[in-house]
């Protein structure tokens, strides 16, 4: 057989076709680094997860001393933890990052690759809540009782799917381990996904900021996408280094630096940073279903992004119409963090509801309206 | 249509490749001239000629002014669009000025410590080690009457703030029960580098018991474990005052504008001359608030000064790599940056 071996080897062609001689854009920005950095957070939380769960113990009576074991006498496990602790928030930056620069330019319109990568939203939020549940601190604990109890919402079933779900009548044991199950069993389940992620990118090819097709101008991804990417893992693992050894804590709650007591709940319970706009849209609706309905509806939403797309360009780049609807969600989901972080009180229940409101009304009304008036006013 | 495109050398680049005197065969070829005289010529044509060389033809609109959406919009409505920006951004600032501002926030009744210049405050700032000696004094002598510190062994102290002999002399203070002995006996033993603190009750029964009923928390995590850190610790150690007219407290509460709540069932613990320290530092309250502070920022992170140490080694590291990179990355595209695509409509 003729050629280099990378092109015709069962296995090496399949790596040629994904990173080595797969077409790309040439104009496709810095925005697109961030499913690499992607597979670089999930490889590295993978990897200190792995060495933490050699010295976690998950019993609600040792949890917490474990990880004060790891951070205070197993060589550099403190590192190992803020890296993993840090790494989790990093991995939500380049998430939003990406799901940012997917819904700016259009990418939705790769049904398949867009479906599977809000599935891995999913996924990965569910992987970092568990996380979040082992360290057993007062947040871990409340914050565990707090969100299960969200499914007993659920009309007729909803007692008996919390308790099975807890493995019992509360947040206890039965949970912490099922939980650290499921927590170490998703980041492959995640890895999986990707796979099929970007195999259903690589059927279609990558979308580039124009939106218009690409095959015009395609250059091999090795050296110079190869190289760009790396110059994306250096900048990141730089930054998350930084965090880990500058400001650890920089990030987290100090409630969980208590031990959880089912007696003592805390004042103000709330979620890691990234869960909090969809926590403020929860805590709008005084309703408690609506509340879970609106909840999920927040992250389900984005299946809908292909359908109320209704402009006739892909991309945002030459929509200043849509642009402004782009800047205002997110300045609306930056408004909807903060809010989720603050007490329940006036002013910010109304804020958290209006913004609510803002959120959902974008999506599925002021966006299908702009790309209406936009087509009237360029192509009638 | 017909879409070519043209690879063509930066001026500079060519300067460079000139200036060294490195004549490349393939240069020869993309622009083709042979020989190093005529070489040179076309050096000097293009350093006088300038870009002009390089414009292709007129028919090309520049990329830049295709991609903007701002090409071809107003000045009044730039200004405009600017101001609006500019007024947005700075709301948000103010937002945030407001939400991390040391006052009393609207609602809350407890005071905000404010911040304290720590020693240790700064991104490269180590602990103050003999602050770290004289704050466990102050925790022995004073707090560990009522506190216990479980995740503490002695041999954390040594190289930290004593030297082997001395804690080893520490752990001997204590008695810890041991065993079982050889005849399936338990024990009392002179305690070793390797024992935990001593914990001043049994149990958190007893621990409440002894204190009308409130539970005194465990100080392994306590910097970590509070708003403010230290600071919050610091304040609350000696802002102790009378309540104000109208303020009612239960027997054996104590008015503490810094705790929430402001009742604690801690009494003010630290007073001037309180202690007498080793190194002869003036004990008063503030001094000893202080070190009791820098030793519990210790005892909850134990391995800080490592952890800043190690971050200059990583930042020195870092920005050599990613300069590093970022160059290698600048000059494998160089090629792609330097293209020009240019339409040629048909003859």
């Amino acid at each position: 057989m003729s050629g280099p071996l990378r092109k015709h080897h069962p296995l090496l062609k399949v790596v040629n076709h994904s990173v080595i001689d797969l077409p790309v854009p040439s104009n496709i920005s810095v925005m697109w680094n961030f499913g690499s950095l992607l597979g670089l957070c999930l490889v590295s939380q993978i990897l200190t997860g792995l060495f933490l769960a050699m010295h976690y113990t998950a019993d609600v009576n040792l949890a917490f001393s474990s990880v004060a074991h790891i951070c205070r006498d197993v060589n550099y496990g403190w590192l190992l933890r803020n890296l993993h602790a840090n790494g989790a928030s990093f991995m939500f930056i380049c998430l939003y990052m990406h799901i940012g620069r997917g819904l700016y330019y259009g990418s939705y319109f790769y049904r398949e690759t867009w479906n599977i990568g809000v599935m891995l939203l999913v996924l990965t939020m569910a992987t970092a809540f568990l996380g979040y549940v082992l360290p057993w601190g007062q947040m871990s604990f409340w914050g565990a009782t707090v969100i299960t109890n969200l499914f007993s919402a659920i009309p007729y079933l909803g007692p008996d799917l919390v308790q099975w779900l807890w493995g019992g009548f509360s947040v206890d044991n039965a949970t912490l381990t099922r939980f650290f199950a499921f927590h170490f069993f998703l980041p492959f389940m995640i890895a999986g996904l990707s796979v099929v992620h970007l195999l259903f990118l690589h059927q279609t090819g990558a979308n580039n900021p124009t939106g218009l097709a690409g095959d015009v101008d395609k250059v091999p991804f090795h050296a110079y996408f190869s190289y760009k990417d790396v110059v994306g893992f250096v900048v990141l693992l730089a930054g998350l280094v930084f965090i880990a050894l500058f400001s650890p804590n920089l990030l987290t709650d100090p409630e969980n630096y208590i031990p959880a007591n089912p007696l003592v709940t805390p004042v103000h319970i709330q979620p890691e940073w990234y869960f909090l706009f969809a926590y403020a849209i929860l805590r709008s609706i005084p309703n408690k279903l609506g509340g879970v309905v609106a909840l999920a509806m927040s992250i389900v939403v984005l299946f809908f992004m292909p359908f109320v797309h209704s402009s006739r360009q892909t991309s945002h780049n030459f929509r200043p119409l849509a642009q402004v609807l782009f800047w205002l969600m997110v300045v609306n989901v930056l408004l909807l963090t903060w809010l989720g972080g603050q007490p329940v009180e006036y002013p910010y229940i109304f804020l958290g509801q209006a913004a609510s409101v803002i959120y959902f009304v974008n999506i599925l009304l002021l966006i299908p309206i702009v790309g209406y008036v936009e087509n009237k006013l360029l192509f009638s | 249509m017909m879409v070519t495109c043209a690879v063509t050398l930066r001026k500079k680049h060519f300067y460079f490749t000139l200036f060294r005197g490195r004549l490349h065969k393939t240069l020869y070829k993309t622009i083709g001239i042979q020989g190093r005289s005529q070489y040179i010529m076309a050096a000097n044509l293009c350093r006088v000629s300038g870009r002009s060389l390089l414009k292709v033809q007129n028919v090309v609109t520049p990329a830049k002014a295709n991609m903007s959406s701002f090409s071809k919009m107003s000045t009044g409505k730039k200004v405009l669009f600017g101001t609006l920006g500019a007024v947005t951004a700075g709301g948000a600032g103010l937002l945030g000025a407001l939400h991390y501002s040391t006052t009393v926030h609207a609602g809350e009744l407890e005071l905000h410590p404010p911040k304290f210049p720590w020693s240790h405050n700064g991104l490269f700032n180590a602990l103050d080690h003999a602050s770290i000696r004289r704050g466990y004094q102050v925790y022995k002598e004073v707090c560990a009457a009522c506190h216990s510190m479980q995740y503490l062994a002695f041999r954390n102290l040594v190289g930290v703030s004593h030297t082997e002999e001395e804690a080893k002399a520490l752990a001997e203070e204590i008695e810890v029960l041991d065993g079982p002995d050889e005849e399936g006996e338990m024990f009392m033993r002179p305690g070793k580098l390797s024992d935990y603190f001593p914990r001043p009750y049994a149990n958190e029964e007893a621990a409440r018991a002894a204190n009308n009923g409130a539970y005194p928390p465990d100080l392994s995590y306590i910097i970590l474990a509070r708003h403010g850190g230290e600071d919050y610790v610091f304040s609350l150690l000696t802002g102790y005052c009378d309540a104000p007219a109208g303020k009612e407290l239960r027997d054996g509460q104590y008015y503490n504008p810094y705790f929430p709540g402001q009742a604690i069932s801690m009494a003010q613990a630290l007073y001037n001359e309180i202690i007498e320290y080793e190194d002869g530092t003036p004990a008063t309250q503030s001094q000893l608030a202080k070190d009791v502070c820098t030793f519990l920022r210790w005892a909850s992170e134990p391995e800080h000064d490592q952890r800043k140490r190690m971050g200059l080694k990583a930042l020195m590291i870092a920005s050599m790599v990613i300069a590093f990179f970022y160059y290698l990355k600048r000059h494998k595209w160089s090629v792609l940056k330097s293209r020009k695509i240019a339409y040629r409509p048909p003859q």
